[in-house]
């Protein structure tokens, strides 16, 4: 099917078993630990051997010479992948560096070998043993020392490198208020809970590959090229992955190198990459230099907005697109965006949970709560004055589909109780801490992506829904189940879902937060290609057969889909595509966060007490797994704010702290209960499911309302992320 | 080799292990109950999280010939797909994870957890060392060895707190 133009009324709509709160249906398996995730398929591969991967020690350069001998001779030891064995290798399309290195070495903990034996144990001491020595190249490590070598950065998911409207220049000199700041935030990591880890298997030129990856088809295309193999040859299993955030969404290491090893050693191989290896090794999301300017009136109305972003990456890398929301959030005639994109030698830079806004607003809404005081204007007020119902860079010719904004930031404020708030920073005091409020506008962009799915009933009424869609949390399983028995009128238990097999049909994937909508469509999609086959069948006219009970019906008259499908079953397969409707109109969802914290006033400790919000998002397909995500993203917004680092040695280039205990992540004595407020609203220009993306937006301002909140508790304004107490120790004493 | 016994989830059983084996391998690689997770491999995440001799641990901090003779309960000896234990099935209820890969983990300290605090074991938040009572931010302190990253925080402890008969709702 093809969505060109606004979805009318539809299935759907009912509303019967979609925008119901229901329990994951894979919970069981997840809770009770029989959900196999990729590592552990001792069903698929009950002989796979055990690959080590040994990451370089050097960040550019080239290995001067490789001595395996004491390895091959250590215990168990079956084989060892290099660069000098492994054959000719391509680079996936959607890799920046090469994923098996050498003799070139192009960052830190490049996979420069595998050590594949007979145990873990085996393999991991015999990978200690293989000794390299290096060559070592000057390498650029610190981007703020780079910056003004930047250039205009490859065109992205983000949209073009630089954007103007108007005359900023002239417009924000004559302003009557001005803010104008650098904010910094730094290099961070995914960590997933998941590592990396796949199991591959050859059966003749055939290769199966059970692993954790966000998006199968990316993932297989870039497999077969990087291997000179046909895709045909291929076949990723993922049904269960332990988290992603961007992580997984592209062919890595573990997944090449058990492909490798297990060709070389004739047997299957699994790798993981284990949790030291993973900051250096894989992709992470770049640190930023961020330059806003805004200039308004004396009420706070924009005029002039500029928001110019720096940041790093290998060689062939991209930008991180810090400046899109300032493209679409606000008001404001004469404006300007730009991205730089500067070289540097620190492992390859990537999509991270809201690639571009989650860190642009980190630096945005501070700089709104900023020019907020200097008008003397509340913070939600002033939000509020600034609303646009179009795109204002292209004008009213192009409206967003739909925007909430103003309805989130009225009725996320009642919720927290925002008219408590006192303006006046450092006034509010609870014993030794002191209490301050904070808000912040959240924004993301909506993408939809291209789905498909094939949909079945079986002899019995069943029905079962199969796409290479992936689950990496998201409740996918859940709301692909809700869609197909919304479609055909059956209870939810009665749907059986298959995901994340390359052999079924190409799904969106999970990514940009455009997985849930896009795969649901494509479920719809195919779905109603089936409801057009039943009833041909049943003889009914399709616009007229109504599915409900298991029954498709006309009139009085009534068929069971499970006498229809027959002995030999039912199938179609469809897919959803899209035509212009996100270049007509803007699309993106949008909300509002509050958060209330304590900072104590001697040690600067930073508590979050309270924290809620507001969201709009179109249909919210399952609120009890949308409620999840959101919270699950603000939280990841309080890491931002509050601890998330990547340290970066500036002379030997690499992460240092490059492990769950030194890499500081939200645990749970960090978090307070959320409060999060879905806002009604059915976006019929996004898809015929009517709903956006939600995944994301959490992250989305989060971390600037914590900042926002400290600001207030302590008058202490930091612009240099995270906000750690060795910053506010230092600006209280300043 | 070294011959280790173990019973776990109330089975006896009889391996041969490389001294180096931890008992997180032990169990995922050997015994194949890939319900407890490694997520980190250094006592870091608490994905590994299970039960010996009463006590939760991690682990892939131990080896597994440490534990000869012990007896260890992971995620499998708790409940099944069909008879939850009481905590797995709140876990789904309050929809207390996400991606599911710290889940084991923190249901095994969940477990635990209430069990710690009925025998008056204090935590770093414990105001009255002589009365430990249920409190969400006893539950909070004593979970925050096990990382969510999807972070379901909120809803474990509404979870949690629902099995300790101390639900809000």
């Amino acid at each position: 099917m093809k969505f060109d133009t606004p979805a009318g009324p539809n299935p759907i709509d009912k509303g019967r078993v979609i925008g119901i709160a229901h329990d994951r249906i894979d919970g069981p398996a997840k809770v009770t630990g029989t959900a196999a995730y990729a590592y552990e398929r001792h069903d698929a591969a009950p002989n796979a051997a055990y690959g080590w991967i040994v990451g370089s020690a050097i960040a550019k350069g080239r290995i001067a010479a490789m001595d395996l001998t004491a390895a091959e001779a250590s215990p168990g030891v079956l084989g060892i992948v290099t660069h000098a064995n492994a054959g000719k290798l391509s680079k996936g399309n959607m890799n920046t560096a090469h994923l098996l290195g050498g003799p070139q070495i192009e960052h830190y903990e490049q996979a420069l070998a595998l050590v594949v034996a007979d145990t873990f144990e085996n393999a991991r001491a015999a990978a200690a043993l293989v000794r390299i020595d290096y060559a070592p190249e000057d390498g650029k490590f610190d981007l703020a020392a780079e910056r003004l070598n930047g250039v205009i950065p490859p065109q992205g998911f983000g949209g073009p490198a630089d954007t103007k409207a108007g005359d900023f220049d002239g417009a924000f000199a004559k302003a009557a208020v001005k803010v104008e700041q650098t904010y910094t935030t730094p290099d961070q990591s995914h960590a997933m809970m998941e590592p990396h880890a796949s199991i591959a298997a050859w059966n003749g030129d055939k290769l199966t590959l059970w692993t954790s990856n966000q998006m199968i088809a990316w993932s297989v295309g870039d497999m077969a090229k990087t291997l000179g193999i046909p895709k045909e040859n291929i076949r990723f299993v993922s049904p269960y992955i332990g988290g992603g955030f961007g992580s997984k969404l592209f062919l890595r290491a573990d997944a090449l190198l058990a492909a490798l090893g297990a060709r070389q050693v004739g047997r299957p191989v699994k790798v993981a990459i284990a949790r030291p290896q993973i900051p250096n090794n894989t992709t992470h999301r770049p640190a930023t230099i961020q330059r806003i300017r805004i200039g308004a009136d004396k009420d706070g109305v924009i005029d002039a907005i500029a928001h110019e972003v720096w940041s790093g990456d290998l060689p062939g890398g991209g930008a991180e697109t810090a400046a899109q929301q300032t493209r679409l959030l606000y008001r404001g005639e004469n404006r300007m965006t730009a991205h730089r994109l500067v070289t540097l030698n620190l492992p390859e830079g990537n999509a991270m949970r809201a690639p571009g806004e989650a860190v642009g607003l980190l630096a945005l809404e501070v700089a709104m709560d900023e020019l907020a005081e200097a008008c003397g204007v509340d913070p939600v007020e002033l939000r509020i004055r600034n609303d646009v119902q179009f795109d204002p860079e292209a004008g009213p010719q192009r409206p967003f589909s739909s925007r909430k904004l103003v309805e989130c930031l009225r009725a996320g404020a009642d919720r927290f109780g925002w008219q408590r708030r006192n303006p006046k920073p450092g006034q509010v005091r609870d014993g030794r801490w002191l209490v301050g409020m904070g808000m912040a506008s959240a924004f993301r962009n909506n993408l939809t992506e291209k789905s498909g799915a094939r949909i079945g009933v079986d002899g019995s009424g069943k029905v079962i829904v199969e796409t290479d869609m992936t689950d990496i949390g998201t409740g996918s399983y859940t709301i692909i189940a809700q869609t197909a028995a919304e479609m055909l009128g059956v209870d939810l238990d009665q749907v059986t879902v298959r995901l994340g097999d390359s052999r079924f049909p190409v799904s969106a994937g999970s990514g940009g937060q455009w997985g849930a909508n896009s795969s649901t469509a494509g479920v719809y999609a195919a779905a109603m290609a089936l409801r057009a086959k039943l009833a041909e069948k049943a003889g009914y006219a399709a616009e007229q057969a109504q599915f409900e009970d298991g029954l498709v019906r006309m009139g009085n008259q009534s068929q069971t889909l499970a006498s229809l499908a027959g002995a030999q079953g039912l199938w179609a397969e469809d897919s959803m595509e899209y035509g212009d409707l996100d270049k007509k109109y803007a699309q993106a969802t949008f909300g509002a966060h509050f958060c209330e914290v304590g900072v104590d006033m001697d040690t600067a400790e930073v508590r979050v007490r309270r924290m809620g919000g507001a969201f709009a998002s179109g249909r919210i397909l399952n609120p009890k797994s949308a409620r999840s995500q959101v919270i699950g993203a603000m939280t990841m917004g309080v890491g931002a704010a509050l601890m998330e680092a990547l340290d970066v040695d500036t002379r030997f280039g690499f992460f240092v702290n490059h492990d769950m205990a030194e890499y500081q992540v939200p645990v749970h004595a960090d978090i307070p209960h959320q409060d999060v407020l879905f806002v009604d609203e059915l976006d019929d220009k996004s898809s015929p499911m009517k709903a956006k993306g939600v995944g994301e937006l959490g992250i989305c301002g989060a971390g600037a309302a914590v900042a926002n909140a400290i600001y207030n508790a302590t008058g202490i304004r930091l612009r240099d992320y995270p906000l750690t107490i060795d910053k506010l120790l230092k600006a209280q004493a300043a | 080799m070294t011959p280790v016994e173990l019973t776990v989830n109330g089975r006896e059983v009889h391996l041969q292990l490389d001294p180096r084996t931890s008992l997180l391998d032990a169990l995922r690689e050997h015994l194949k109950l890939t319900g407890t997770k490694k997520g980190c491999d250094h006592g870091q995440c608490g994905a590994c999280t299970v039960i010996v001799e009463g006590r939760r641990i991690n682990s892939c901090l131990t080896l597994a010939v440490m534990h000869d003779g012990e007896q260890v309960t992971t995620i499998e000896g708790l409940g099944t797909p069909e008879a939850l234990h009481p905590m797995q099935k709140a876990f789904v209820v309050h929809d207390g994870y996400q991606c599911g890969y710290c889940t084991p983990g923190q249901i095994c300290s969940a477990v635990s957890v209430l069990e710690e605090i009925k025998a008056g074991v204090p935590s770093h938040v414990t105001e009255n060392l002589d009365r430990v009572a249920f409190s969400e931010d006893e539950v909070r302190e004593r979970m925050s060895g096990n990382i969510c990253r999807c972070a379901a925080y909120s809803n474990i402890i509404a979870a949690i707190s629902d099995v300790a008969g101390e639900s809000k709702a």
